[in-house]
């Protein structure tokens, strides 16, 4: 067994060590205090060295690099320890990418991979409908080809990034004869036009980063379909993937938790730091066992990857292990908040809190992690189903 | 970066199942289970022919010169399998005379333990009221030359030629099972795979490890790494059954496993279980390479482990339903081994609490 990367890599560790040293921070600027401009140029730079977009070829701004997954792994936990922006977050550059290289015409690929992936265009997802949640395939937003137009019908949900979204990739009934999945196709669209209509949906938190997108009549090009007629499952299960692997993070379980170790060395009870209390150590860690577990699991599916083995079903459990971890981080926080955990996470005059109840913020993002991207119990489906190898769901049997 | 057993671990991994496969079916585990002192002559002989019971002691004693995870790899299989009979205490007592003994002491005993012709305990739980003393700090036992006294929850002293024992101020000492003044006593204890005694001392003939005080806590580690082990085999092997179960019992014209109240149970079980045999080995790898890390990581994995192993040990008897609940049933091999690991070397609120400590928290 062997935790180090080896000394090959950790030469061309040594290399990205370098490139930041000379470019993060920008001359003359603190790493809290950068400009738009500046971020561009350093993103730039470090694409081409290689280290982002790596993936993506460089005629689309990519840096085209041989997939390399130690590499991408000393990029991430440097340019962390650097505080240096990484890629871009978003629908755009994490989702629309990598689904028009693997499905995209050239022209779809020339046209909306290279602005998606600097930012320049803002994507959004119309996916989910008021009827169409876990049961997605069974979605009603109908598309009809006229006068080599799409016109679409419809309602879509859950749609973020809504605010300044200049498109969306939409799946959409094209093949009403056809099966339910068989019947999908998978359109971009401009949200910019008489058709579409957003309203912005109120969240549990007070936050609005989800709309409720009305489809009246909305058009596109008939060239703008992903893949072929009826193919738009397909190229959306591509999407989910990508998804899937943003969620599971060890990493992320692992920054939640020391966010809460500083809670409970802030936090008082009965007049020293909670941290110091018998209760409140024991309850961390058991934390700290989840997160560990997570931690080395991940080693464990990283290895597995670099030598070609299959993981097994260690990757399906990473999604419900963190929830797990992201809710016993809410239930403890909400224990060390005390009766602050009654206040609304921000809003509050100055000087009346001690500004901890912003945590309450978590509390109810926890819940969201065991929704957005597969609900938690979707996910048990899919572990019983395709880890275990329990019978199908007989209602899915029917469709699929 | 390679965090995945070698080639010879999955080897040594396989020849171990294969041999208990063969060797301890379900069927004799039940035998000895239901048998009078839980020990298998032919089991043990077994062990010893593979060298099992001195992977870790070197060579040129007649062990294996390997390390605490190739006693871990052997130790989760025989939690999944359930296997009856001395083992870790066995390995414990074999590596303290390793890192604590004399060149004499080492010389004398290792070969015999690796062999398996003298069969060793770790004996260091003292009574403190309702929780036992399991810590190096705590003992009290005297560190004389001749010792007066009383240790509990000792795995198979019955059996046993050598007893190591844990001392005041976290000494160790030798006691050999023909030595004066020594009885033991059986516990009626629930896990019958692995039995235990209570060892009393009444000026019995003690002959000290020199090293003792150094090393008591190390021992211990790793002790707590091969019963998370243990725990990782056994939670897996109630997962593997109750999944087998679901998929052929059959209820309303449909095999059960097709209910989806009862796949998320079975998911959640395999969400609990599954993802810690990294934690596990990543224990065994502090233990062995990263000492500055090792008492932390030993301290998680006992605590972490042996709360899920009970845990999906209950939850697989109500997935089975009623026959779950029958002595006639396997599980309550497993169920009543989750016990044993979750409790022996000290409960996982004792380790958590342990953990928060050594992690400067």
């Amino acid at each position: 067994m062997d935790l180090g990367y080896g000394s090959e890599y950790e030469n061309y560790r040594e290399q990205v060590r370098d490139f930041l040293r000379g470019h993060w921070p920008p001359a003359g600027a603190s790493p809290d205090q950068v400009g738009a401009e500046q971020t561009r140029n350093f993103r730039r730079a470090a694409i081409d060295a290689g280290y982002l977009y790596r993936g993506i070829p460089r005629r689309y701004g990519g840096s085209e690099q041989q997939p390399d997954i130690l590499a991408a792994q000393i990029i991430r936990e440097e340019f962390s320890a650097a505080r240096a922006p990484m890629e871009l977050t978003g629908q755009g550059p994490q989702m629309v990418a990598p689904t028009l290289l693997e499905w995209g015409s050239e022209w779809q690929k020339d046209h909306f991979i290279r602005k998606a992936i600097e930012g320049e265009h803002v994507w959004c997802q119309g996916y989910s409908e008021p009827g169409a949640g876990s049961d997605l395939a069974s979605l009603r937003t109908t598309g009809e080809l006229r006068d080599g137009e799409w016109s679409i019908h419809g309602q879509k949900i859950w749609t973020t990034h809504w605010r300044r979204a200049h498109y969306m990739f939409a799946l959409v009934r094209t093949e009403p004869e056809a099966d339910k999945h068989a019947g999908i196709s998978y359109l971009l669209l401009t949200m910019d036009q008489p058709g579409v209509e957003v309203r912005p949906l109120k969240q549990i938190t007070g936050d609005s980063e989800f709309a409720e997108v009305f489809l009246d009549g909305a058009r596109t090009p008939e060239d703008w379909i992903v893949g072929q007629r009826g193919e738009g499952w397909q190229v959306s299960r591509s999407l989910l993937r990508h998804e899937r692997n943003m969620i599971g993070s060890a990493d992320r379980s692992a920054g939640l938790f020391r966010s809460l170790l500083r809670l409970a060395r802030k936090v008082q009870i009965d007049g020293r730091p909670a941290i110091l209390d018998g209760q409140v150590r024991e309850a961390l860690a058991n934390i700290h066992g989840y997160v560990e577990t997570q931690r080395c699991s991940s080693y464990v599916q990283l290895t597995r990857e670099l030598k070609g083995h299959d993981p097994g079903i260690l990757p399906m459990l990473n999604k419900i292990n963190d929830t797990h971890i992201g809710q016993e981080v809410a239930k403890l926080a909400q224990r060390l908040l005390g009766t602050e955990s009654a206040l609304a996470p921000r809003g509050q005059p100055e000087g009346t809190t001690s500004g901890n109840e912003k945590w309450t913020n978590q509390f109810m993002g926890s819940l969201g992690m065991a929704i957005a991207g597969g609900t938690s119990n979707i996910q048990r489906n899919i572990i019983a189903e395709r880890g275990l190898g329990l019978p199908r769901d007989r209602a899915a049997d029917r469709e699929a | 970066m390679n965090f995945d057993l070698s080639d010879d671990q999955r080897l040594l991994e396989e020849t171990v199942d294969n041999f208990l496969a063969r060797e301890c079916p379900m069927t004799r585990v039940r035998e000895v289970f239901d048998g009078d002192t839980g020990y298998d002559e032919t089991l043990w002989r077994g062990l010893a022919e593979m060298n099992v019971l001195g992977l870790h002691l070197p060579e040129e004693f007649g062990g294996a010169g390997l390390e605490l995870l190739d006693l871990a790899v052997v130790a989760e299989v025989m939690g999944r399998r359930a296997t009856p009979g001395p083992f870790f205490e066995h390995a414990l007592a074999a590596l303290a005379i390793d890192r604590a003994g004399s060149d004499d002491q080492r010389k004398t005993w290792l070969p015999r333990l690796a062999s398996g012709d003298t069969r060793a305990t770790f004996a260091i739980a003292e009574s403190a009221g309702p929780r036992e003393s399991w810590r190096p700090e705590e003992w009290q036992l005297g560190s004389a030359r001749e010792l007066s006294g009383e240790k509990r929850f000792v795995p198979y002293a019955k059996g046993a030629d050598l007893i190591v024992v844990g001392l005041e101020g976290g000494d160790l000492g030798l006691v050999e099972s023909a030595a004066a003044g020594l009885e033991i006593q059986r516990l009626d204890g629930l896990d019958r795979t692995r039995r235990l005694d209570v060892v009393r001392f009444d000026a019995t003939p003690c002959e000290p490890l020199p090293q003792g005080a150094r090393v008591s806590a190390q021992v211990i580690d790793a002790g707590l790494v091969l019963l998370a082990a243990d725990a990782h085999g056994g939670g897996m092997a109630c997962v593997e059954a109750s999944v087998e179960y679901a998929k052929t019992r059959e209820q309303f014209g449909v095999k059960i496993g097709s209910f989806q109240a009862l796949k998320h149970q079975l998911a959640d079980m395999a969400v609990e279980i599954h993802p810690t045999r990294g934690l596990v080995w990543y224990a065994a790898h502090a233990f062995d390479h990263l000492p500055l890390e090792a008492p932390a990581a030993a301290a998680n994995a006992k605590a972490h482990l042996t709360d899920r192993f009970v845990d999906v040990a209950r939850r697989s008897v109500e997935a089975h339903g009623g026959i779950g609940y029958t002595w006639d049933c396997d599980l309550q091999f497993w169920l009543k081994r989750s016990l044993f690991d979750w409790s022996i070397l000290g409960d996982p609120p004792l380790h958590r609490r342990r953990s928060a400590d050594l992690l400067g928290w």
